[in-house]
């Protein structure tokens, strides 16, 4: 018997445990690789302080200089919208709490779902033109890999499943439902293995670049 | 056994008037979605036909379907299915026992080869699990099973065990129970799920069989389309809060006073398919949702082992904290183990390292 309830409940069940262990021991390997194996020792004086420039670059970075939004509007826009959207989505919608507040014992406030919808429909739009503009500029269509097809793939899956569930635009609603889940699965599978896992590494990277500016007494 | 009298004849002796007769045709014909042209076709049907004989096999059941059955508020269309069937037999409704209650059902089967109808509520340990887990009458019930159904027209599994293998099959399953349509695979099989199902189910699929010959439309887990076809989510009055967004976290809060969606205090309505929201139950008094309790989803498969029943139904059903920590801690000692090799190959490169000199360099060259 495969139906579509066993679907989901798999989803549910194993799948999710496969994806969840394999995306923090990948992440965590990772992140003490990094960690562990440091920087080069630094036998200059310092000139400045480091922590103070490191944190503050984490936030900075955020956004990008007035030369960088000049030569390149529609990534930073585009960019800055769809991942907004995508972190909004995830970490407000009512269920996705509930899975949070089910797994990890700890909830927060939510939207409605209407904002959620809403900003659900934004944020493929922008993920659509990202693709397209990948594929018509000149540029990014040459420089990009199949990992970056890849990446955008799953995001995309993500974002559009979640929207068929929600809209229960695909019968029956437990395939759609286990579909979105399982889309979910195997992003956090790639995670730690793709260049997904900017998620975690952007935020080490830019407090490295800030703190050793920091020390060098020079702004980042 | 079943009189050689028409239905038609049958519910007049029991003193159903013209009138409650058609409303019954009527209302069937609503409720299984078809045109109002076709309730005179329904009823010269009904009127002519022979009442079918049904044999009735109870298995590994808790008797809260047929209690279900009998229980609904009399006169109402639930209690005409024993006017529509000549029911040969039913262990807990009938007179006969021992011998004589499995004579009746011998005779049943051998009065209308091909034609009778078994309804079958409750799980079967399969052909492989100890048939010792439920016997009658020193039978196995897989052994009944295949005996009965071998001469049937087709076979109605009524409520979730005898469809999906319900409660006795929940892990970790200690019977091997097996739904019906998992044993019986030459027959027509109709599952009529829900813990219990709704009643008026059961005469719906009667009267589509009795008028048309053959069983209605089914769903990818073969039930009727007309009552399956959509979901508690789609059809629940309380829908308009989830879609705003208004939503009771406590059995006791403002939400749940003011009649708010119960998602998040677990309810399966989503992904459960049955027609409560609409026919409601009791005499068409109330229904789970309408009395402020979640959707336990008891006519989807598995429903036992779906998570639990005031978990929302975003929740993973086995993934916890302690297993995301476990994979963290075990991903940080295998980083941590990456990093000492790499950096202990480091530290070796450079023990053996054979410095050159430019003068060595230039004699190869």
């Amino acid at each position: 018997m495969n139906g579509s309830m066993e679907f989901l409940l798999w989803t549910k069940g194993p799948m999710f445990d496969i994806a969840l262990i394999v995306f923090a021991l990948g992440l965590m390997a990772r992140l003490a690789e990094i960690f562990l194996l440091g920087r080069a020792p630094n036998y200059a004086a310092p000139r400045g302080k480091e922590w103070h420039r490191g944190l503050r670059t984490l936030f900075t970075r955020n956004f990008p200089d007035p030369g960088t939004f000049q030569r390149a509007p529609f990534n930073v826009l585009v960019g800055w919208i769809w991942h907004l959207g995508f972190l909004v989505i995830l970490l407000f919608f009512v269920p996705h709490v509930e899975l949070a507040k089910g797994v990890l014992g700890i909830g927060w406030p939510t939207l409605p779902n209407p904002v959620i919808d809403l900003i659900t429909g934004v944020t493929l739009v922008a993920l659509i033109a990202t693709l397209v503009h990948r594929l018509t500029h000149p540029v990014k269509r040459r420089i990009s890999t199949s990992e970056d097809y890849l990446v955008w793939t799953l995001v995309f899956l993500v974002v559009l499943t979640g929207y068929l569930a929600y809209h229960r635009l695909v019968e029956p609603y437990p395939l759609v439902l286990g579909m979105h889940i399982l889309s979910a699965e195997l992003f956090l599978i790639a995670l730690p293995f793709t260049k997904l896992t900017h998620i975690f590494t952007a935020f080490i990277a830019r407090w490295y670049n800030g703190a050793t500016f920091g020390r060098k007494g020079v702004q980042s | 056994m079943a009189a050689p009298t028409t239905l038609g004849e049958n519910l007049r002796a029991q003193g159903v008037s013209r009138r409650g007769f058609l409303k019954l045709c009527a209302a069937t014909a609503s409720m299984l979605a078809l045109p109002p042209s076709m309730v005179p076709r329904i009823a010269h049907a009904l009127e002519a036909t022979r009442r079918p004989s049904v044999i009735w096999l109870s298995f590994q059941e808790c008797t809260g379907c047929t209690e279900s059955l009998t229980r609904s508020q009399a006169p109402t269309l639930d209690e005409l299915i024993l006017d529509l069937i000549s029911l040969d037999y039913h262990h807990t409704l009938q007179a006969a026992a021992g011998e004589a209650a499995e004579l009746a059902r011998h005779q049943a089967m051998e009065a209308n080869p091909g034609q009778y109808l078994v309804i079958v509520d409750g799980s079967i340990p399969g052909p492989d699990a100890n048939p010792g887990f439920s016997t009658i009458a020193g039978h196995s019930n897989y052994d009944i099973l295949m005996e009965t159904v071998a001469n049937a027209a087709a076979v109605i599994a009524v409520g979730s065990c005898a469809a999906f293998g319900g409660l006795p099959a929940a892990d970790p399953n200690p019977t091997g129970a097996r739904s019906v349509m998992d044993l019986v695979a030459d027959k027509p099989v109709v599952n009529i799920s829900g813990c219990p199902p709704i009643p008026m189910v059961i005469t719906g699929v009667l009267v589509h069989f009795l008028t048309f010959g053959r069983l209605p439309e089914l769903d990818e887990y073969r039930r009727p389309m007309a009552f399956y076809g959509q979901s508690i989510h789609d059809r629940c009055y309380r829908r308009p809060f989830y879609d705003r967004g208004l939503f009771a976290n406590t059995f006791e809060d403002e939400g749940a006073r003011k009649g708010w969606c119960l998602f998040r205090l677990g309810c399966k309505g989503p992904t459960t398919y049955n027609a409560c929201a609409t026919a409601h139950w009791n005499a068409g008094t109330s229904w789970p949702i309408q009395s402020g309790h979640p959707c336990l989803g008891c006519s989807e498969p598995s429903f036992w082992d779906g998570g639990g029943f005031y978990e929302p139904l975003s929740v993973p059903t086995t993934a916890t904290a302690t297993t995301l920590l476990a994979a963290a801690a075990a991903g940080a000692v295998v980083g941590g183990a990456t990093t000492a090799r790499a950096k202990k190959q480091t530290r070796n490169l450079v023990a053996e390292r054979q410095p050159v000199t430019v003068e060595e360099l230039e004699k190869k060259l």
